[in-house]
């Protein structure tokens, strides 16, 4: 669990962070999202304490991140940057071990951490272990610096823009390897970010910076009810709300019972993709497969346009 | 294809370098042409291959302290703790260079006596600002994302000095030494005027003879030297470059 108290920066007479109060459960993922300027990025980086507060304390799992030397502190904590940041003089499975190297890990645990890594990001640890950053794509690059982040196992993660410098197309997959591993591991994620659709897309949780202020700390599904300020509305976008909602939940929560023709979708879609579906197609309804993939129900366009709308 | 033939031509030259520096004898009919009234075409009040030992032995000691204050102080100013030492480093460092060698040999021949002593502080000087300089390029240019995963993964300051920015500069540095050592190599033949055994000695007693073939002896090997050197560190800046896999060179 991560406390934020009361926590503000500075720069001579401007304050960047103001008074900023928030708490993050262990294990989930936090979506910080603002413009440019909003106080973001540096209202992240004072948790690994590459900036220093003003006023305010930081406790993660109830201890004062103040009270740590800040090297020790960062190598407890992951962190993954826009653009990667790898080191050009060393390859991959080296950039990788860097933290395990840090703490002084035997050379055999670190070397089994770099290969299951590798395995668990899809890169072949033979065939990329000994490569350079410069011979990655910048896919590949993304998932070695979210690789290295992770690898002496830190119960958080912060990631400041992670996947700003990727075509959309890698970035979606990108996302979806994120949540896997976010499953697989238990982190706790908290990310920056300008974009509304990867907040809504990744947040257990998301929070509005503008200003130095926090606008608003809520779930997805608070947020798209209760805006709570026009900022916020307009951040989400008005004509984005409903296909936002629906994108939220699945689409067994739409079922019904009944039958309908045609491909099936599967009951863990999200209910955007399986009203475009129907659009697209034309059908009123379409066959819900259950988790075993057989079907198990339908849903309508009626259906799902109920849902498309604050309860 | 270009390549092989450079290496070839290099090869060549080093060749006939190591063979006119054994053997000069072997070339006196080449070189009788250029010398008047029956002068010796040769030089033999000294052997060539010792000068050119001697000569290359104190621009490297030269080189190796410059390089050890140049990329000393050039660490210094980029740390935190140093960086209101930049301007008054610049200024030393530029005096340094902007000293012209001759003076320094003038200076320092009353403190230190003729010999080696005061040639090597002249080299020494003039070779501090290119590595200076280019040690300072090198630690205040690296890309910003790899800086902030340094501070990120949790490195100390020593330990990011060490494990990546050195390395990254190391091609930068090395650029700034090659200059350093191709000047000190043509700079340290003054030192003969002040009786240090450089290959100087050969020009110096070509001028006061009148003797064309010792002042082109001299001036070739010292030449040869500059050039062979000069493309040895070319060639490891870019190995060390690639490794670096940033592409930054002088």
């Amino acid at each position: 669990m991560i406390e934020i108290d009361a926590i503000s920066k500075a720069y001579g007479d401007v304050t960047v962070v103001d008074n900023v109060s928030m708490t993050i459960d262990a294990g989930s993922i936090t979506v910080i999202v603002g413009t440019s300027g909003s106080g973001k990025t540096t209202l992240l980086r004072m948790i690994n304490r590459l900036v220093e507060p003003t006023r305010g304390t930081i406790r993660i799992d109830g201890e004062d991140n103040g009270a740590i030397a800040p090297h020790e502190l960062r190598r407890r904590i992951g962190y993954a940057i826009q653009g990667h940041g790898l080191f050009p003089h060393r390859t991959v499975a080296e950039n990788i071990a860097t933290v395990p190297k840090l703490l002084g890990w035997p050379q055999d645990r670190i070397d089994a951490r770099v290969e299951e890594l590798l395995k668990l990001f899809q890169l072949d640890p033979v065939a990329f272990g000994p490569r350079f950053p410069h011979e990655l794509s910048g896919g590949q690059s993304q998932r070695v610096g979210v690789a290295r982040a992770l690898a002496a196992e830190p119960n958080l993660l912060l990631m400041d823009e992670p996947f700003g410098a990727l075509d959309p197309v890698i970035r979606a997959k990108a996302q979806d390897d994120l949540l896997a591993i976010q499953k697989h591991f238990g982190t706790t994620i908290i990310l920056v970010t300008h974009d509304m659709e990867e907040a809504f897309g990744l947040a257990d949780r998301i929070a509005v910076m503008d200003g130095g202020r926090l606008l608003q700390y809520a779930t997805p599904t608070e947020m798209l009810a209760n805006p709570a300020t026009d900022f916020v509305a307009s951040l989400i976008g008005t004509a984005e709300r409903p296909f936002r909602l629906l994108a939220l939940n699945p689409v067994e929560k739409a079922m019904e019972p009944g039958v309908a023709e045609g491909e099936p979708i599967s009951g863990e879609a999200s209910q955007r993709d399986a009203l475009a579906e129907l659009l697209w197609s034309g059908r009123p309804a379409l066959p819900v497969t259950g988790k075993d993939g057989i079907v198990a129900g339908r849903v309508t366009v009626d259906s799902l346009l109920k849902q498309a709308r604050p309860a | 294809m270009r390549v092989g033939l450079s290496f070839l031509i290099r090869l060549a030259v080093l060749l006939a370098l190591a063979t006119f520096l054994a053997r000069p004898e072997w070339f006196a009919s080449l070189l009788r042409p250029l010398t008047e009234n029956g002068a010796p075409p040769v030089y033999v009040q000294a052997s060539l291959l010792s000068l050119t030992i001697s000569h290359l032995l104190m621009v490297f000691a030269a080189t190796i302290a410059s390089t050890l204050v140049a990329v000393g102080l050039a660490i210094l100013v980029t740390r935190e703790s140093g960086r209101e030492f930049l301007p008054l480093s610049r200024s030393l460092v530029n005096i340094g260079q902007t000293f012209p060698p001759v003076a320094v040999l003038a200076l320092a021949v009353p403190m230190l006596g003729f010999g080696t002593w005061p040639t090597l502080i002249a080299l020494f000087l003039y070779g501090l600002l290119p590595i200076f300089e280019n040690t300072l390029t090198g630690l205040t240019t690296l890309p910003g994302p790899v800086m902030e995963a340094a501070r990120g993964t949790g490195m100390t300051g020593w330990q990011r000095l060490i494990k990546v920015e050195l390395p990254l500069a190391f091609p930068l540095i090395l650029g700034g030494i090659r200059l350093s050592i191709v000047i000190s190599l043509a700079t340290a033949t003054i030192g003969s005027t002040v009786a240090a055994r450089t290959l100087g000695e050969v020009i110096i007693a070509g001028l006061q003879s009148n003797n064309l073939a010792f002042i082109l002896q001299g001036g070739v090997v010292v030449a040869a030297l500059a050039v062979l050197i000069y493309d040895t560190l070319v060639f490891a800046e870019r190995l060390a470059a690639q490794r670096t896999g940033l592409n930054r060179t002088a």
